[in-house]
């Protein structure tokens, strides 16, 4: 994207020269024959030569308050819409239908993650009430946020055929005061999960025997050892804390416009807006999953915030003992009944 | 039918923003919002031009084709209208406009926008033509009374046409035959040239 300041002196010398030039050596040049209606208008080569040249904006001064008035052309626009037309249109297209395909896959293939040893009678807290909240404000604001997203993406082709334009433009406008909005409590949850739980999400060397094992997703009756966090765990939690500031970083100049940068910053922080969300998106969907249907006794962690020892003793080993260690286990009283998974 | 186009010969316009003053008389534009002005290249060196901009009513329009909720249409006449109605103040014609032409009000909290406001052409917009609430939303429809835009048809130099896009050619190739020089009809490879070839 363009930097007009960095670009300024060298375009007003080629203006110069160029204007120079048209102006100087066509005295001495015998005029364009008059010829008919050309398809590309009348001596166009200036202009073409100028953006070849320039390779950005044609820049001046304008009279009126709204300095942004000051470009008279920005071909810039043209990558840009480029870019949202195209490569944001088909890369996510094809990074949604792969995700859910491979979960498909997945899901036929492996499927439901069990507890090998049944579910216990004896419940361990994992997730009290705060960690919760940081998690499901985030999660919902998240689901808000990115669905309203994906209809500025493709809600064009695939919305306004069935829901026709009026009622498409009442939800994309809704959508988009949602969008707007939610971004608060989006950071605070991620603000919120940083402070809790980043002392529990720095890479160590059980990472390394987790990842070697792929975390025995792909393996029946494999568990490597993990902590309160696995690998896999730890790389959500990354994405979601680097990646979301990031995301939230570049909403904010899409939210406050041309506040603190010009049109090129704002196409910018579109495109890196856009490609980061994708990215999110896809890779919530697979946390979703293993969170939800994926796995037998995942979901009680961030639903009750409590989950089944045997579930720990699989999944979170290194935790669970530490735990243990601190009595935690012993006091936690037995709820109801479950029949085994058979 | 003819293919309406705006085109400002930089070597007469003298930048007294008269355009820019018609326009915002004719259609009661609100403060802030500018569908046309005048950018000066070169101030007050060798080789100053005033360019009087606005949509160009592209061939094939950028806006049109980022928007998100598909407000635009062309008219028979090749003039890039929008809905009002339609339009969300996403901004995004903005940031894909060569020419800078889409404009919003502020309203409410943070930079958010009203909707979009441009150049018409002097077409009005989706409404019945000449009505008072085609007036209110998109202001006169001048086209509809049989005539051009006003700003260039009261620019005292002649520097900004507007019409069929053939006939205004004709005109500024005559010029630069008879004067010798001309940089060039500012924008129209940008606005008009035919993208797919055809």
């Amino acid at each position: 994207m363009s930097n007009i300041i960095g670009r300024a002196p060298r375009l007003v010398a080629l203006v110069f020269t160029l204007l120079a030039l048209t102006f100087g050596g066509a005295l001495a040049q015998t005029p364009v024959p008059p010829g008919p209606n050309a398809l590309t208008g009348p001596n166009i080569t200036n202009e073409q030569l100028l953006f070849q040249q320039l390779q950005g904006d044609v820049h001046g001064r304008v009279s009126i308050p709204d300095q942004r008035s000051a470009t008279l052309i920005q071909p810039e626009g043209q990558e840009w819409r480029e870019f949202r037309n195209g490569t944001l249109k088909t890369v996510s297209a094809a990074s949604l239908i792969g995700i859910v395909a491979a979960l498909l896959i997945f899901y036929a293939t492996r499927g439901k993650i069990r507890i090998d040893a049944g579910p216990s009678r004896q419940r361990v807290q994992r997730f009290n009430g705060v960690e919760r909240f940081a998690h499901w404000i985030t999660a919902i604001s998240f689901m808000v946020l990115a669905l309203t997203g994906l209809n500025l993406v493709f809600g064009r082709t695939l919305l306004i055929p069935l829901l026709g334009p009026e009622a498409f433009t009442t939800l994309s406008g809704y959508g988009k005061l949602a969008h707007n909005y939610l971004s608060f409590p989006f950071v605070l949850g991620i603000a919120l999960m940083l402070l809790i739980w980043v002392r529990h999400n720095i890479p160590d060397k059980t990472d390394i025997a987790w990842v070697k094992a792929a975390g025995g997703l792909f393996s029946k009756g494999r568990h490597p050892a993990a902590k309160k966090f696995n690998a896999g765990q730890k790389l959500i939690f990354w994405m979601v804390v680097a990646g979301g500031a990031v995301v939230a970083a570049s909403g904010y100049v899409l939210l406050f416009p041309f506040y603190l940068t010009d049109v090129g910053g704002m196409q910018l922080a579109q495109l890196v807006h856009a490609a980061l969300s994708v990215l999110l998106i896809v890779g919530i969907i697979g946390h979703i999953y293993i969170g939800s249907v994926g796995m037998e006794g995942a979901f009680d962690a961030m639903g009750s915030g409590q989950v089944d020892v045997n579930w720990a003793r699989e999944h979170h080993s290194l935790w669970l003992e530490e735990e243990m260690r601190k009595g935690k286990v012993a006091q936690v009283k037995p709820v109801g009944f479950r029949a085994p998974a058979e | 039918m003819a293919r309406m186009k705006f085109l400002c010969d930089a070597e007469r316009c003298i930048e007294c923003n008269a355009c820019v003053t018609a326009c915002k008389n004719e259609h009661e534009v609100p403060w802030g919002i500018n569908r046309r002005r005048v950018v000066t290249i070169n101030d007050g060196k060798p080789g100053e031009r005033s360019i009087s901009m606005a949509c160009m009513h592209c061939t094939d329009a950028p806006c049109m084709a980022v928007c998100p909720v598909d407000c635009f249409y062309k008219t028979a006449e090749g003039v890039v209208l929008h809905s009002k109605d339609l339009c969300i103040g996403c901004g995004y014609c903005f940031y894909a406009c060569p020419f800078g032409a889409p404009q919003y009000p502020q309203v409410g909290n943070f930079g958010s926008r009203g909707k979009m406001d441009k150049c018409t052409f002097c077409a009005g917009g989706p409404e019945d033509d000449m009505t008072p609430i085609e007036y209110e939303k998109y202001g006169a429809n001048r086209l509809a009374e049989g005539k051009l835009p006003l700003c260039a048809e009261m620019c005292s130099t002649k520097a900004l046409l507007a019409g069929d896009g053939d006939i205004i050619a004709d005109i500024y190739r005559e010029r630069v035959v008879r004067r010798g020089y001309g940089s060039g009809a500012w924008g129209w490879s940008t606005a008009y040239r035919d993208r797919a070839g055809a």
